[in-house]
């Protein structure tokens, strides 16, 4: 990246940060229900990919997803006010922190299943060959997902038929509260499956935002001109627990410590520095960052509910909920 | 004389007229392409479209559909066929959590235009795995339209209609029916989703069936006849939508109600017919409603054990006889 893309990326890395405070606070609060599944140490696997891609190609994620919806084009105003459920919401309230999604973007969605969007990435990509349209179909997904029989369904499909589609596995080391390395018979949960379906399977330092970038780059390049899927193993750490309810107490210090010292906002921040990007316009990012949070906070505070009318609409393409006559 | 098809040949046909026209109608199965699916319900498809259209699949129940859904998400109008209607439990994530709520918990964002097609029910000896009548399975998930006809006229109007809706369509195909022989219906026949339909008129009993509970109804019908007693069978051709709207119809005529279901008593789909009935046309009644229903308990292989767990006409017959002297 040059200087002022990865100033850029600093900055949305930090907008995501905030985004993810603020909805931690609002959850304490009392202004959040439900739960929520924070992106906070993340950051830069959603941001260096989102770098790499097209604004037209498809993206997939999960309900730790609220980073890929920034990334691609969602505002922390609409994020904010779906989790605090407002007419607002970018899913009208009726998604929810598991399911940010913003179609005109590109970001298909976030899946609250484990592991049932990667073959839905798979069928994007399908659409892409067959409509000539040169996307490519992302799946981001956690390390756990790679213990479900839809990740082998999808990589299978995938490679046989030699689509266009990137397999992203965020591995933060933990399944939920399982060590993902005592549940999975190989060292790297994602990578080392990628034999098994004849695709590329690499590793990358998933809090590096240009290292994610450029892997994705080659890789998107690479399916773009017609070579197939690959997949992709982002080693990174969650800041947070597994869920709102989670402390994360299962979690040694030393590993919590030496993780939050590789964390990717101060890694990229440091090479600003190193790059001569001046200290101002570093500020100015962290500045801009804070104050579009803040009134993304407030925005969504002052948002009303959804109308009660609302939930039975949109289960039909004609907007209607009717089953009978 | 009038060309015929069978009900086979017609869901091949049904989907042929709509590859013709829409160039985003594209098909995905295990077997379906060359070998043209192993009930011979896509013979002739990978011939006429080739296997930029036509594409088969490994094994994967849960790629096949969720591939569907992606390539549905995102421009095309997939057709995908799970072999046996029993193996939508493989795939069942996606026809309960994902394509009927994707819209919904995306506060309409999304269309699923596909159709999940599936070889449906028993009388041919598949045994507890192969033989199933699942259609009450996709009737608990709101966000599914169901269609399962029950003639070839239907098969290619419904097939249609199915593949043109910008709303997911699990499409049953009766295993017992594919045999069959009918009209072939007219170009462009499209039997709107959700439109039932009087096969027979009658006076003294409505009978409510589905797909290979409509010929067998018929069959009651013709036997009842004999003894006096005129019922009226209303083929309900979709679950959802339910055309409820004729069936109370129905029973302003005849004040008797049963229901014909393969799938089990135990959450079969008449229970929820005759709660709507129960709700907005009790004063229709003169008697009870009863339900036909298949026993609950897995299918078994042996004839005379299958015959004994779905309903035949006799059974129809008897509930009948009950009713009209109640």
């Amino acid at each position: 990246m040059d200087p002022a893309g990865l100033l850029a990326a600093y900055e949305l890395m930090g907008v995501i940060r905030r985004t993810e405070k603020a909805a931690h606070d609002l959850f304490l609060q009392g202004l959040v229900k439900g739960t929520t599944h924070l992106a906070a140490g993340h950051e830069a696997v959603a941001v260096g990919a989102s770098a790499a891609l097209r604004p037209d190609d498809h993206v997939f994620a999960t309900y730790r997803g609220h980073h890929h919806a920034l990334a691609r084009g969602a505002t922390p105003e609409e994020c904010l006010a779906e989790l605090m459920s407002r007419a607002t919401g970018l899913c009208g309230a009726k998604g929810g922190s598991m399911h940010l999604t913003k179609a005109s973007t590109g970001m298909l969605g976030s899946y609250a299943i484990v592991g049932a969007h990667l073959p839905m990435a798979v069928g994007a990509a399908w659409s892409a060959r067959l409509r000539g349209t040169g996307r490519v179909a992302v799946a981001f997904f956690g390390d756990g997902a790679t213990n479900i029989g839809a990740f082998h369904e999808a990589l299978n499909l995938a490679a046989v038929w030699k689509l266009p589609v990137l397999f992203v596995c965020e591995n933060n080391l933990y399944m939920e509260y399982t060590p993902i390395a005592d549940v999975t018979a190989v060292p790297r949960p994602a990578a080392d499956r990628a034999p098994a379906y004849g695709i590329p399977g690499e590793s990358v330092d998933g809090n590096d935002v240009e290292a994610v970038e450029e892997a994705v780059a080659r890789l998107a390049g690479r399916a773009r001109a017609g070579e197939g899927p690959a997949l992709l193993e982002a080693r990174t750490y969650r800041h947070y627990g597994h869920s709102r309810a989670d402390p994360g107490a299962y979690r040694p210090a030393e590993e919590v410590e030496r993780w939050l010292r590789h964390d990717p906002l101060d890694l990229t921040r440091a090479r600003l520095t190193l790059r001569g990007v001046p200290e101002t316009e570093i500020a100015g990012a962290d500045e801009r960052a804070a104050a579009t949070v803040r009134a993304a906070v407030e925005a969504a505070k002052a948002a009303p509910p959804p109308d009660p009318r609302q939930a039975l609409t949109d289960v039909w393409a004609d907007g209607g909920a009717a089953w009978r006559t | 004389m009038a060309d015929v098809i069978s009900y086979r040949e017609a869901v091949a046909e049904g989907i042929a007229r709509e590859m013709r026209r829409d160039p985003s109608v594209v098909c995905l199965g295990e077997d379906i392409g060359e070998a043209g699916g192993v009930f011979k319900t896509t013979a002739g498809l990978f011939k006429e479209f080739g296997p930029e259209r036509v594409w088969d699949t490994p094994i994967s129940e849960q790629a096949i559909v969720g591939a569907a859904m992606g390539a549905a998400m995102t421009g095309m109008r997939p057709v995908a066929e799970i072999m046996f209607s029993d193996f939508l439990a493989c795939c069942w994530d996606y026809l309960a959590n994902e394509i009927p709520k994707v819209r919904y918990m995306t506060g309409g964002q999304v269309t699923v235009p596909l159709v999940v097609r599936t070889a449906n029910g028993g009388g041919l000896g598949f045994g507890a795995q192969h033989s199933q009548a699942t259609e009450n399975w996709a009737f608990t998930v709101p966000g599914l339209k169901i269609a399962a006809p029950a003639t070839p006229a239907d098969v290619i109007g419904m097939m249609a209609a199915a593949i043109r809706s910008d709303d997911p369509v699990v499409f049953f195909e009766h295993k017992g029916l594919l045999a069959g022989r009918g009209p072939l219906p007219p170009p462009d026949h499209v039997v709107e989703l959700g439109r039932a339909s009087v096969v027979r008129e009658g006076a003294d009993v409505t009978l409510a069936a589905l797909a290979s509970m409509v010929p067998l109804a018929l069959k009651a019908a013709e036997l009842l006849a004999g003894e006096g007693i005129e019922a009226e069978v209303v083929d309900l051709r979709c679950l959802v939508p339910l055309d409820v709207s004729t069936v109370l119809a129905s029973l302003r005529r005849t004040s008797r109600l049963i229901t014909v279901e393969e799938n089990p008593y135990q959450g079969g789909w008449g229970a929820t017919l005759v709660s709507v009935v129960a709700d907005e046309g009790f004063d229709l009644l003169d008697a009870p409603v009863r339900r036909v229903a298949g026993e609950c308990v897995p299918l078994p292989f042996a004839d005379a054990l299958e015959e004994r767990v779905i309903p035949t006409v006799d059974k129809v017959v008897a509930a009948v006889r009950g009713l009209a002297v109640y």
